[in-house]
């Protein structure tokens, strides 16, 4: 069914009775020519366009919950595309064209709202780091405006301005960069592989792989042994774990990432804002809640919540940055899994295993990745060639000294 | 978390900073044939377990001692805590 305004109204008359549920629950078949493991944003997507772009018809989904239980559903909804090194510009630029034709593209309202991204500086060295950056956007075709404290108190006239110790020197605006609604994401790939015709397999937790003589036969599950030519992983947090019943060590820790709402305000927020001085960055969503977030944990953690330092830190920059933030009161808190990698990039590629390919690595920045990751996985899944933008996101770059160090902290996966 | 230091008893673990898996006190040989293989392993392949992990923490903002923290990453629960110094003298490092 395709989705419309005069849908909406027709339904409205008629007591909303004519809604069909979304995508179907099929039982698994015996087999399938590509089997994607994870039904986060970044497994439907996958399955989406390789139905949609690469003619593959015969494609499922599997997924241990049910789909967007994971950091799809659980992340603090920002997309950007303001990266410094040539291996992830491109492709991140690449996901923001891609988000700014997904709604119609895969006829789901996802609430892409590109209210800007402002990255805040507070020192003249931080301001340098900030225009090296923006020259790089721009010489990559990406937009990047470099404000002045003044253009910085045009857009956010509340923020503390008069702080001593951190003075706001000015920002990096991406204006392009924004917010979209991460539940509708899953949602709408979900909706829009069902109808190319995926399988979405959900409660079914891959267990293993049938591997004979290094080539990948099929995923063992919770629902019996489903064959495939192919297997994409895709899990995020779970990486480690799913390869490893491949036999393989991943250059990836798992790390908690923790975000937070607060009760619903009136429209005060004009777009994504993060501090320079500390590890804070807020937006409000379309309720009126203002989202934020800081650091992750920095241990191990597959426990899904964080504990109170991080709470306190993150805090802490808020009141530093928007005093007023102290007036109101916080709703919830929760935490996600990161699969945090040794060089803050992802990896996409395959493996060592005929038929096996993998996605992951994504860190606490995955979600602008998704529309990206998707097509560049479908594109290697199906064609068995790097997707030009996704070329660098190689297993063998840490093998080879070719790492893609945004950050340039070396091979610590709790500073990236 | 409370980390219950050996020396020093129970401290928050705000204390101290998070390096990771405990088998980066096992330095590869750099004179071995295959020691680039084995740097490789040793500075960017993790086991990342779900449940118990040994781990190094170092004590920051105490007494700057390595720890050696066995915790369990899904509960948070830690169950033993040794000086890195020990774990290393037990296995014939820094004789
Ligand atoms: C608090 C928080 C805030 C974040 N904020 C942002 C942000 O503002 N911007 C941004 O770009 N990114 C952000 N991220 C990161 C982003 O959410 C992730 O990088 C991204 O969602 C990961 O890809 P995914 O959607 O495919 O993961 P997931 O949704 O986690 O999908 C993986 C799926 O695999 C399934 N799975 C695991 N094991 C198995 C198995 N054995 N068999 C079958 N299925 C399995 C899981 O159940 C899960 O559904 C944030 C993350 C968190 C936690």
């Amino acid at each position: 069914m395709r989705y419309s305004g005069f849908k909406i109204i027709a339904q409205a008359l008629t007591g909303h009775r004519g809604w069909k549920p979304v995508w179907r629950e099929p039982e698994p078949k015996r087999s399938y020519d590509i089997v994607v493991i994870g039904g986060g944003g970044h497994g439907l997507a996958t399955a989406y366009y390789l139905a949609k772009e690469f003619g593959e018809a015969n494609v499922a989904v599997v997924e241990k919950g049910w789909i967007g239980s994971g950091n799809v559903g659980r992340n603090t909804t920002i997309v950007r595309s303001n990266y410094l090194l040539p291996g992830n510009e491109p492709f991140y630029e690449f996901s923001m064209k891609l988000w700014e034709g997904l709604e119609q593209d895969f006829n789901y309202n996802a609430m892409v709202s590109q209210r800007g991204v402002l990255n805040l500086c507070h020192t003249d060295a931080q301001r340098d780091a900030f225009t090296r950056r923006g020259n790089a956007m721009r010489l990559h075709g990406v937009d990047a405006v470099l404000l002045d404290r003044e253009g910085v108190r045009r857009i956010a006239p509340f923020l503390n301005f008069d702080n001593a110790r951190f003075p706001i020197k000015g920002g990096l605006l991406q204006p392009r960069g924004g917010t979209v609604r991460h539940d509708a994401v899953a949602w709408g790939y979900a909706r829009g592989a069902d109808t190319h015709g995926v399988d979405i397999i959900q409660n079914c937790e891959v267990t293993g792989f049938r591997i004979e003589n290094g080539k990948c036969l099929g995923v063992e599950t919770t629902r019996g042994f489903i064959g495939a030519k192919k297997v994409g992983c895709a899990v995020a947090g779970a990486s480690s774990q799913v390869m490893a019943k491949a036999g393989m060590r991943l250059p990836i820790e798992s790390h908690v990432l923790q975000a937070f709402v607060s009760e619903g305000l009136k429209p005060l927020l004009p777009g994504v804002i993060t501090y320079g001085a500390g590890h804070f960055y807020v937006s409000q969503s379309d309720k009126g809640g203002l989202v934020f977030g800081g650091d992750i944990d920095g241990y191990n953690s597959y426990a899904q919540r964080g504990n109170l330092p991080v709470i306190e830190d993150v805090c802490e920059g808020g009141m530093s940055l928007m005093p007023m933030i102290g007036r109101a009161r916080l709703l919830r808190s929760w935490g996600g899994i990161m699969d945090m990698s040794m060089d803050g990039s992802p990896i996409i590629d395959r493996t060592d295993i005929e038929g096996l390919y993998f996605n992951g690595g994504w860190c606490y920045g995955g979600f602008k990745a998704t529309p990206a990751s998707g097509w560049c996985f479908a594109h290697l899944l199906a064609t068995d060639m790097p997707h030009p933008n996704a070329a660098a996101y190689r297993f063998d770059r840490f093998r080879k000294g070719l790492m893609i160090d945004e950050k340039g902290m070396g091979a610590q996966p709790n500073l990236h | 978390m409370i980390i219950n230091h050996p020396l020093l008893g129970p401290r928050d673990a705000q204390e101290f900073v998070y390096l990771g898996d405990a088998t980066l006190i096992d330095r590869p040989d750099w004179q071995a044939s295959e020691a680039l293989d084995r740097f490789y392993e040793y500075l960017y392949l993790r086991d990342n377990p779900a449940g118990m992990h040994r781990e190094l923490w170092f004590h920051e903002q105490g007494d700057r001692s390595w720890l050696v923290v066995t915790r369990n990453t899904v509960t948070h629960e830690i169950t033993s805590v040794e000086l890195a110094r020990d774990v290393a003298r037990a296995r014939g490092r820094s004789k």
